[in-house]
This record gives C-alpha cells, sequence and structure tokens, in this order.
C-alpha cells in the first residue's frame, strides 16, 4: 500500500447553474434586497424554457470519487464528455479545488492540460520555452541543460527566434508539447492535447508519454483515443456523469465503456413482425433485418477482428418472381465501403422458380476485413435484373471497433474504407550490394 | 469529510489538497520558490510591451516627458495653476513620475484574475507571483522615469532655478514601499472582486483618474486651505506621499512629514486585508470567473 502516491478521498465537485450572481454587484444588491423583503427575485427570468438547470441548482461534475494511483501506474481515464474527466484533472493538477473530499500526493506533479499554456505572443519561441518552462515548474538550469532537446524534439530548429505569433498552429503546439515532455515530474497529468497537431507527431507525443511511463513514472491519461488508451496504459477507469463507474483493466474497461456508448442509431436488428404493417409494396416486404457476430452474441462488441453474420428476410408476395436482397454498406463519412448481393449465388433452386412466402437470406463478412468505426447499411431488395423494387435508407447500423490487435506503431485509425488482413509474404533475398548497417540511416 | 484513510499513516505526503484552505495558509514558501518565475514574468512584461516598435525602450522616456509637456501647458500655462514657485515643468514631472507608479501598480494588478483565467485555469503556480511582477516591473519603469526626472533636475539646477534637494530624499525607498502596498494592496482587492463583479474593472480606469485629482499631483498641497477638501485631501493615503517626494527633491511642500506613518500603517492594513481576500479568492475562482 505504500506505493501508493496518489489518493483520491471522497472528492466530489459541484458547479452552481446559471449565471452566478448577477453579475454586476447592483444586481446582487437589488437581489438581496428583494429576498429580504420576501418580494421574488428581480432577476428571475418570466417564462424561460425550463432546460432542467434552474438558477441556483447545483451540478455534481464529480460524486463521491475514491482512487488510490500506485506509483509507476500508468492510467487511462475515459468517459464521455461532460463526464468529469476534465475537472478530476484539475483538481489533481490544484487548479479547482474540490466542493469536498481530500487528495494526497508523493512527488512532484506535473499537469498538461493545455499545451503552451503562458505562451506570450511577442516572445520568441526561445524566450517562450523559458517562460512556459519556468510556469511548468522547471528551474532555469533544467531548461537549459534540455533546450537543444527541447527544439529537436518539436522540429523548428529555424524558428527558434522567431515570434511565436508567426507561428502556425501546428508549430506553436509541437513546441508547447515539446517544453511539457522534457518536465520530469514523478507524476504526469495528461489531457486530451494529442487531438491537435498531425499524425507523425501525434505519434510522437505518444511514444514519449510510452518511454516515460516505462521509466516508472506514474502518468494519468485522459483521451478519447480508444486505441491510444489501450496502447499506453494498463489500468483504466471510467467515469459518467462524475461518478466512477468501473476501474481495473484497461481492455475491460475500454469494452464496457464502448459498449455503453453505442449511439441511438446502433441498431443491430429491425423486425416488422407483421405483414400487414411492414414496409413495402405488392411485390416485397421486409421481415427482419439484423447483424451479429458470427458467434451468436448479440451482445458482444463487434471488433474489426469479429466475423459477421447479416440477415435479411423478406416477403416475397409474388410467386415466380426472382428476388435477392442487396446490402449497401457505408462508413461513417457516408463513403459506399461496397455493396454486396445475394443475386451473386443465389439458390439454384429458388431461382428456378420460387414461391411465394419468407425467404431469408445470409451474408458473411470475414474478420479482418472492415475497418473501425460506425457502419451503416442500405438494404435494397431486388426484382430480378430490374431496377431497385424496394429500398430502405439506414435500415440498420453498428460500429466496429479497433481493439488495437493489429497494432505496430501507429495509433491513429487505420486510413481506407476496408482494412482487410491479406496473406503477405516477405523472404531475404540476400546481401549480394554488401549493403552495410551503417550506410543507411533508418531514421 | 469523512477520511478514513487506508494508507499508512507513516507516508509523508508531499501535497494534500482540501476543499477550503486556512485563511492564513498563505503558502509563503512556495511563493518563495517561485521567485524565478516572477522575474521570468517581470522580464516577459518589460520585453513584450516594445517588441516590434521603432523606438523600443525610449518609449519608457518619451511617454512621461510629453504628459509632462502636455501637463505644463494645460494646467500650467493655459489654466495658471500656482506650482509653489517651482519651475512648472518640474513640477508636474515630479507629481507625475511619482503618480505613475502608484497607478500603474493599482491598474496593473487589478486584472489579475480575469486577465489570467487562461492560464489559472490551466496550471498551478501561486497566483501571487503576477502582481507582484507587476510591482516590481512596474518598478523598473519608475527607475527609468526618475533618471529622467533627475536630468530634467539638474539641468534646472544649473540654469538657475531656486531648486533645493534635501536629505529628505533618503526616504524614496519608503516611499516606494508604501506605493508599493498600497497599489498591489487595493489592485487585489479589485482583482479579488472582478472574478464576480466585472464592474469594478470599470471604475478602475477612471477611478485611478479621479483618485489623482484628489491627490495634489496638478497642484499644491499649500493651494487648498479651507475646510473639508483640506481634510479630504489629507484624508488620502497617497497625498504623503506625494509631497513628500516634492519635499525631498524640490525643496517645497506644505506637508507634515510625519502624517507619512498614517500613509504607511494604511497602506500595510490594505495590503493585508488584499492578501487575505486573494489567498480566499484564489482557491475557487476558477468557478466563477
Amino acid at each position: 500500500m505504500s506505493n501508493t502516491v496518489i489518493s483520491i478521498e471522497n472528492v466530489s465537485k459541484s458547479y452552481q447553474l446559471g449565471t452566478i450572481g448577477t453579475g454586476t454587484f447592483r444586481g446582487d444588491l437589488s437581489r438581496w434586497w428583494a429576498r429580504k423583503r420576501g418580494k421574488p427575485d428581480p432577476y428571475q427570468i418570466i417564462g424561460e424554457a425550463d432546460h432542467g438547470n434552474r438558477q441556483g441548482e447545483t451540478l455534481w461534475a464529480l460524486k463521491d470519487i475514491n482512487l488510490q494511483v500506485q506509483q509507476g501506474e500508468v492510467l487511462g481515464i475515459i468517459g464521455r464528455n461532460g463526464s468529469g474527466k476534465s475537472t478530476l484533472l484539475k483538481i489533481l493538477s490544484d487548479v479547482a479545488a474540490p466542493t469536498c473530499g481530500e487528495v494526497k500526493i508523493k512527488g512532484r506533479i506535473a499537469s498538461l492540460l493545455e499545451v503552451g499554456t503562458g505562451f506570450h505572443p511577442e516572445l520568441t519561441g526561445r524566450e517562450n520555452v523559458y517562460m512556459n518552462g519556468a510556469i511548468l515548474g522547471m528551474t532555469r538550469q533544467e531548461v537549459r541543460r534540455k533546450f537543444d532537446e527541447i527544439v529537436d524534439f518539436a522540429g523548428i530548429e529555424q524558428f527558434i527566434d522567431t515570434p511565436v505569433k508567426r507561428y502556425s498552429s501546428g508549430m506553436y503546439v509541437r513546441l508547447g508539447f515539446a517544453v511539457a515532455a522534457h518536465l520530469e515530474p514523478e507524476i504526469l497529468i495528461v489531457d486530451e492535447v494529442l487531438a491537435v497537431g498531425d499524425a507523425e507527431f501525434q505519434k510522437k507525443c505518444l511514444g514519449k508519454m510510452g518511454s516515460v511511463a516505462k521509466e516508472g513514472r506514474t502518468v494519468l491519461f485522459v483521451s478519447h483515443n480508444m486505441i491510444a488508451i489501450q496502447t499506453l496504459c494498463q489500468s483504466g477507469i471510467w467515469l459518467n456523469a462524475g461518478h466512477l463507474m468501473e476501474q481495473g483493466d484497461v481492455s475491460q474497461i475500454v469494452t464496457t465503456y464502448l459498449r455503453s456508448s453505442l449511439t441511438e442509431d446502433d441498431i443491430s436488428e429491425r423486425i416488422w413482425p407483421d405483414i400487414t404493417s411492414a414496409p413495402g409494396n405488392a411485390t416485397v416486404r421486409p421481415h427482419r433485418i439484423s447483424v451479429q457476430p458470427e458467434d451468436g452474441k448479440p451482445g458482444n462488441l463487434i471488433t474489426m477482428q469479429t466475423p459477421l453474420r447479416l440477415e435479411v428476410e423478406y416477403w416475397n408476395l409474388l410467386p415466380a418472381v426472382h428476388l435477392h436482397a442487396t446490402l449497401h454498406i457505408y462508413n461513417n463519412q457516408g463513403i459506399l465501403a461496397f455493396t454486396t448481393s445475394s443475386g451473386a449465388n443465389p439458390d439454384p433452386g429458388l431461382h428456378v422458380q420460387p414461391p411465394a412466402g419468407l425467404f431469408r437470406s445470409v451474408c458473411h463478412i470475414p474478420g479482418n476485413f472492415l475497418n473501425s468505426g460506425f457502419h451503416r447499411l442500405n438494404l435494397l431488395l431486388v426484382r430480378g435484373k430490374k431496377p431497385e423494387n424496394f429500398k430502405l435508407v439506414d435500415a440498420i447500423g453498428f460500429e466496429v471497433i479497433d481493439n488495437a490487435e493489429r497494432k505496430y506503431a501507429w495509433y491513429g485509425k487505420e486510413p481506407g474504407v476496408l482494412n482487410p488482413l491479406l496473406p503477405w509474404e516477405t523472404e531475404y533475398l540476400g546481401n549480394r550490394d554488401k549493403v552495410e548497417s551503417q550506410s543507411f540511416d533508418g531514421n | 469529510m469523512t477520511s478514513q484513510s487506508l494508507i499508512d499513516p507513516t507516508d509523508t505526503w508531499t501535497k494534500i489538497i482540501r476543499p477550503k484552505r486556512g485563511l492564513l495558509d498563505l503558502r509563503l514558501p512556495e511563493l518563495w520558490r517561485a521567485r524565478e518565475l516572477i522575474m521570468l514574468f517581470v522580464w516577459r512584461d518589460f520585453v513584450s510591451v516594445y517588441k516590434q516598435t521603432i523606438l523600443g525602450p525610449l518609449w519608457y522616456v518619451i511617454q512621461p516627458v510629453l504628459t509632462t509637456i502636455v501637463f505644463t501647458v494645460i494646467f500650467g500655462n493655459i489654466a495658471k495653476l500656482p506650482t509653489d514657485g517651482l519651475p512648472p515643468f518640474l513640477f508636474y514631472m515630479a507629481g507625475n513620475t511619482i503618480w505613475s507608479y502608484f497607478s500603474s501598480c493599482l491598474v496593473g494588478t487589478s486584472n489579475t484574475f480575469t486577465a489570467n483565467a487562461g492560464m489559472f485555469g490551466k496550471v498551478y503556480f501561486p497566483r501571487m507571483s503576477i502582481p507582484l511582477s507587476v510591482v516590481i516591473s512596474n518598478l523598473i519603469s519608475f527607475l527609468i522615469r526618475f533618471g529622467m526626472f533627475i536630468l530634467f533636475l539638474v539641468y534646472f539646477m544649473l540654469s538657475g532655478s531656486v531648486i533645493h534637494p534635501n536629505w529628505w530624499m533618503l526616504i524614496l525607498p519608503a516611499l516606494m514601499l508604501i506605493m508599493a502596498l498600497l497599489g498591489l494592496g487595493i489592485g487585489i482587492i479589485v482583482s479579488s472582486l472582478t472574478t464576480k463583479y466585472r464592474d469594478l474593472q470599470q471604475l478602475v480606469g477612471f477611478g485611478v483618474q479621479l483618485l489623482m485629482y484628489g491627490t495634489p499631483v496638478i497642484y499644491p498641497l499649500s493651494t487648498i486651505k479651507n475646510g473639508i477638501l483640506h481634510w479630504l485631501i489629507l484624508a488620502n493615503p497617497m497625498t504623503p506621499v506625494v509631497e513628500v517626494f516634492r519635499l525631498a527633491f524640490l525643496g517645497v511642500s506644505a506637508i507634515d512629514p510625519l502624517s507619512l506613518l498614517c500613509s504607511a500603517g494604511f497602506a500595510v492594513v490594505v495590503f493585508l486585508i488584499g492578501a487575505l481576500i486573494f489567498n480566499k479568492v484564489q482557491n475557487n475562482f476558477m468557478d466563477t470567473v
């Protein structure tokens, strides 16, 4: 137990909703005077729609949080927007005081809630490095010692004596992170600051955080990038509406969190039980469409590795009419990823002379094929070679989660509509050209 | 607050964050450790103001001279206010030099919380380091103005004006300290209150202007002889400071130098009240600012 470096005990934080006071001394005074005489508040807005956050009500941004963080632990903090993640970090950084409870910290703590805090636009990069370093708690000697490293990390050598107001936003952020990355605290608190910067730099930042963690320092990391969280952290906590929902192994936490945050669009099954009320027309009416993992547990999360089973059931109302189901699968950017149709390999028996009645077509999407993200499906029921007969837009939708199983060095979402696992072969062709290991600098 | 700790009590915590801080827990050791940061703020204030200007630091000299010229023309030549028989230019320059230190300290510290809310919301460092840095960087610009004043003083003396600088000059550091405490004290009280009431921000600008007219800056104390006005101006803690400064460097004043003690006492009290309020507000201002 003596390895605990952060001990959070019964911490709660409340905020007052609405305007605090009337904003002016006169307003507060007349409100106070009205209350004294038992008159209604002259500043109350009459007839305003009740948004559930009436004046003076309190919102608990954090409620009874208890948490122990061990030395060397890399803890990921996840949760939706407004779940209290940033509030928790602010309390730990001593920027906002808790409403009740107590936090005890052992060791030097540095928090990175924002990059480039205190940068002055008129000062040069060099001057701002010293300024920012001092604000974050570095001594001048420390900054001087690490100055070259910082500039090198930010990759802005030729601009270091230019005022930062002339920097591109990327350069600004790079310099800001570089300073913070060279702090040597025992505890590092990082908010979602890595959402900025290009992919290359994000990789560098996460790599740096990984190495900080390997040095045995304690890191608290808030991010919406589940891949980064899972790659960097061993343990995690999930906050929801100010409550600590769960803590433990990071991949477990991420799975629970993602399952809870599936959106309303995420409909894995749609059924029209009654033929008369089902949409459609005189030829065809859908009965059911569903997507589920091939192993048949509907509640399971769909990861990039999960083979999927898409089922379409429909009523064919006219005998001897050839119908087939076509699926258009769109990714979250609205790009049509691919289409597939049951007409491609129809059942030969049914194809000749299909009777009227209920049909089921099943499509198997292999694992390691789709890319991560939300997918939505359009269902088309097509009659023979004629144009579409029935079309249902956004019939179902499902989220494909990247559980970082096939990650090598990249923490972001893979580009591309699909991300199939294809067979690759690599062989050694000998060293005919006498390539020496020093002749090329790999990095 | 129920904090039934499971932790080994022998553990030593380096930092404990609680909802409320003691009223007198001013965290002075922390402030002392932040001295390097304070000096960096001073340097930043000083350097950043005149970046990308042609005349650069020369503005520290031009501004007071121009103000003095304007004062001399308007109050001396047009309004023909008396100057205790002193050369009007020197008279106004003395008042302006000393007054500008107080007013810049007050104005500069009065927006500590609102102007730095962005930074305060992201990083913890002793909040007091910001107003302290303002007071120090204003001291530097005061010294430049003061140097100018001395140059003009010597010039006027060499060209035959009747001026009597005397041993009261040695009290200058005490005058500076009184003004620093007073300016800082009022400034941090205002900055603490502006986290809730922005009105005060409006008040500060012209309030300082009004206060200047309530202080013998553009007129000598000797011209105000009658009744209430006289007592009002004597009650102003800045009156002895300005008058003693003139007494020391120009040799003429109607003030009893002992009244400086009242100013000093007042300044200390204001500063202590300011420090307490500031300390109370800094803990939770992020929720209201």
